[in-house]
């Protein structure tokens, strides 16, 4: 079974939540109980359609409301396929919870009504996924049976994307689907009403596990990564003086035999095993959970960097990045606040606000003094100690980092190595 | 790779693990002796080894557990390796701190609450490592993977952090503590085939046995001394397992066969029924656990 990962944006009424009725009913995949669930609310509301919206609302307040607050996970399975979908409102109140639902996700859906065409959240819902370096991206344009199902209105609204799309960022993969969630319309069910359209429905297309082979080909490739979470030292039987670095692989792939060297320490070493619980492993992955332990007796603690010798990261005690910003409290220039990326910590100023971006139009704001909730701006950064990122053009894992108030704790913003 | 999902779930799961064994001071796993919290004992094996696991397990313990829970669970302990802090929903009746419900429907399943926040407050634990899974409910699908609970273990979630590209903040205030699920992303389905891939053993009530019930609402319930049993009840004998398995008078018994790991695996999925279906005190209302949370429940 392949694991696939799906993160939703949509605006509040754009059927969202239908989708993804729909998308586990026609797969077969809701439980007694939620079909159930969706019986009853149908008769309540005496609706001719299945009221399919009603097994993602999850909180007290998002039904008393009818949108979505927080973002939910659904899980659901086909034969060949597991899927985690992250569903995350739409609206510009809640772009932090756009970030993060798409951060653990490959492929995002944005939903489009056909009656309205691009609004100023598909330019942030697609901005945020282009940021953040989607796999694949899924336009559906939704409400299809709305416009009668009309060729030509489909065609005016995919040259809105396209445009869309070669203005943020024509660098990611994107498809286009013409919809209707409410009538079951190229979700599972290839429609009866758009003959015109001979492409994939949106099922087709997330079963597609080419990206994700591509990406995790991608992954492997990459530069060796790897932070320390913690060292284990044991004297149990059949492990005298056992010291080992335990961590997960952020990208790249190590031997043993592999030659390396720790940052910040800068110490030079070799892998002498892998392990992964009884397993002695030849190779680790990125993704994989694993203990490493070296020729060499060398001084490494939690938040140090594993690398191979001739692939090091550059040392960073000041650099660019794009934040997203994620709280309620605003920042400035001269904020204080506490980097963290994996195991790594340090204390870090915001030194300049390049600019800030409006989504709904791309322009930038040279001006911008003040980092307010949602806001995603182009800074320079300066820290108390030197960090190992990547660009998070050229390595996700290593080129990301959340910042941390530290005065409340919160997790202000998500940044992004430019 | 047939599994290849599991090995990713449980390579994020390590991670988180140890995330929690970093970040804190004094975290607990939270263990009830039930097939989650039984994965969750082995992940923490796979996580640390060859290190042992460096916290301490901890049991609320209802007094209404069933007999083979307990019985598993001390022998699970032993052969892990870890110590079990036991806390008594009992004693916190006994100290007049809880009230016992009464009537056909009275558990002990909410009282747990106050127990646990006791037991928190009396070993100072900063974290407590919980087994709960997005898929089991609709308010846990909102669940953070650290979830940050005030003074009075109450969940905000207004003041959920975000966690982006799983970068897990486990800083708090004095007097704050976390509750952290690793197998967050885990489903049913993930558990039981996991279950059948490490080879673990689980109490006998999930698997079919013969066993003496109490037919009340059309549900099975376990006879036994805690329940109510009032004039409608009927009391039959039946050949039945546990699909979940938490106080014996509010979980709910299947009619079934199934007495393999595989036999469950395979009932599970064909019926379509989600397993909290089985749980009579998520159906009080439509927000029941939601309520729960927010009081501070697990």
């Amino acid at each position: 079974m392949e694991l696939v990962r799906i993160s939703t944006a949509g605006s509040v009424d754009d059927g969202k939540s239908t989708l993804i009725g729909r998308l586990l009913f026609d797969n077969n995949a809701l439980t007694k109980e939620q079909e159930e669930l969706i019986d009853q609310k149908t008769r309540e509301k005496g609706a001719d359609d299945l009221e399919l919206s009603v097994i993602t609302d999850g909180l007290v307040a998002e039904r008393e409301q009818g949108i979505t607050i927080d973002v939910a996970h659904i899980y659901f399975s086909t034969d060949t396929h597991k899927f985690i979908i992250a569903d995350s409102p739409g609206h510009v109140e809640y772009t932090r919870n756009m970030v993060t639902g798409a951060s653990t996700a490959e492929t995002s859906i944005i939903l489009i009504d056909s009656r309205k065409g691009l609004l100023e959240q598909s330019f942030r819902h697609f901005y945020i996924s282009h940021l953040l370096r989607m796999e694949k991206v899924i336009f559906c344009v939704n409400k299809m049976d709305l416009v009668d199902y009309d060729e030509d209105r489909f065609i005016e609204i995919a040259v809105q994307i396209k445009e869309m799309v070669s203005k943020i960022g024509d660098d990611i993969d994107f498809d286009i689907v013409p919809i209707s969630s409410l009538k079951g319309d190229n979700v599972v069910h290839k429609s009866g009403q758009m003959s015109w359209y001979g492409g994939k429905t949106l099922n087709e297309l997330l079963h597609l596990n080419k990206s994700k082979i591509n990406l995790n080909k991608a992954k492997y490739e990459q530069s060796f990564r790897f932070d320390v979470q913690q060292v284990y030292h044991t004297h149990r039987e059949g492990f005298q003086d056992f010291r080992g670095f335990a961590g997960r692989v952020k990208s790249g792939t190590l031997s043993v035999g592999d030659k390396i060297i720790t940052l910040p320490s800068k110490k030079e070493s070799t892998v002498k095993e892998i392990r992964r619980f009884t397993d002695q492993l030849n190779t680790a992955n990125a993704g994989d959970s694993v203990i490493i332990s070296l020729t060499d007796e060398i001084d490494i603690s939690r938040g140090s960097l594993i690398a191979k010798l001739n692939e090091q990261p550059e040392e960073l005690k000041e650099f660019d990045a794009t934040l997203v910003w994620m709280d309620d409290n605003s920042a400035r220039v001269g904020s204080k606040l506490i980097l963290k990326a994996g195991a790594t910590e340090s204390l870090l100023k915001i030194q300049k606000i390049n600019y800030s971006v409006d989504t709904s139009n791309l322009e930038k704001d040279e001006n911008a003094s003040t980092i307010e909730l949602n806001d995603i701006v182009s800074t320079n950064l300066k820290l108390s100690k030197p960090v190992y990122l990547d660009n998070y053009e050229d390595n996700k894992r290593n080129g990301v980092f959340i910042l941390i108030d530290p005065q409340t704790n919160s997790t202000v913003a998500v940044g992004f190595k430019s | 790779m047939e599994n290849r999902h599991l090995y990713e779930l449980e390579n994020e799961s390590i991670y988180i693990l140890r995330e929690v064994a970093a970040q804190f001071k004094k975290p607990v796993l939270l263990f009830s002796g039930g097939k989650d919290s039984i994965v969750m004992a082995r992940l923490a094996q796979k996580a640390f080894y060859p290190s042992k696991i460096p916290f301490s397990f901890m049991h609320i313990d209802t007094g209404h557990n069933f007999p083979e829970t307990i019985e598993f669970r001390d022998k699970l302990m032993k052969e892990l390796g870890v110590d079990l802090i036991v806390r008594y929903v009992q004693d916190s009746i006994n100290e007049n701190k809880v009230q016992e419900e009464t009537g056909k429907y009275a558990s002990r399943n909410a009282l747990q609450t106050v127990t646990l926040l006791d037991a928190i407050e009396e070993f100072s634990f900063d974290v407590c490592l919980g087994g709960a899974r997005r898929d089991e409910e609709k308010s846990r699908a909102k669940e953070r993977i650290f979830s940050v609970r005030d003074d009075f273990g109450q969940w905000d979630y207004k003041k959920q952090r975000p966690e982006p590209f799983q970068e897990l903040n486990g800083k708090i205030q004095f007097g704050e503590n976390v509750r952290a699920f690793p197998i967050s992303n885990w489903t049913e389905e993930d558990i039981w085939t996991y279950i059948l891939q490490e080879g673990l053993e689980l109490p006998s009530v999930y698997f079919a046995h013969k066993r003496k019930l109490v037919k009340r609402d059309g549900a099975l319930i376990a006879h036994s001394d805690y329940l109510n049993i009032v004039d409608t009840d009927e009391i039959v004998e039946g050949l039945v397992r546990f699909r979940t398995v938490g106080d014996m008078t509010c979980t709910a018994a299947f009619l079934s066969e199934a007495d393999t790991v595989k036999k469950v695996l395979h009932e599970n999925m064909a019926s379509k029924h989600s397993e909290r279906g089985a749980r009579i005190d998520d159906k009080r209302s439509e927000s029941a656990l939601e309520d729960r949370k927010k009081g501070g429940y697990f």
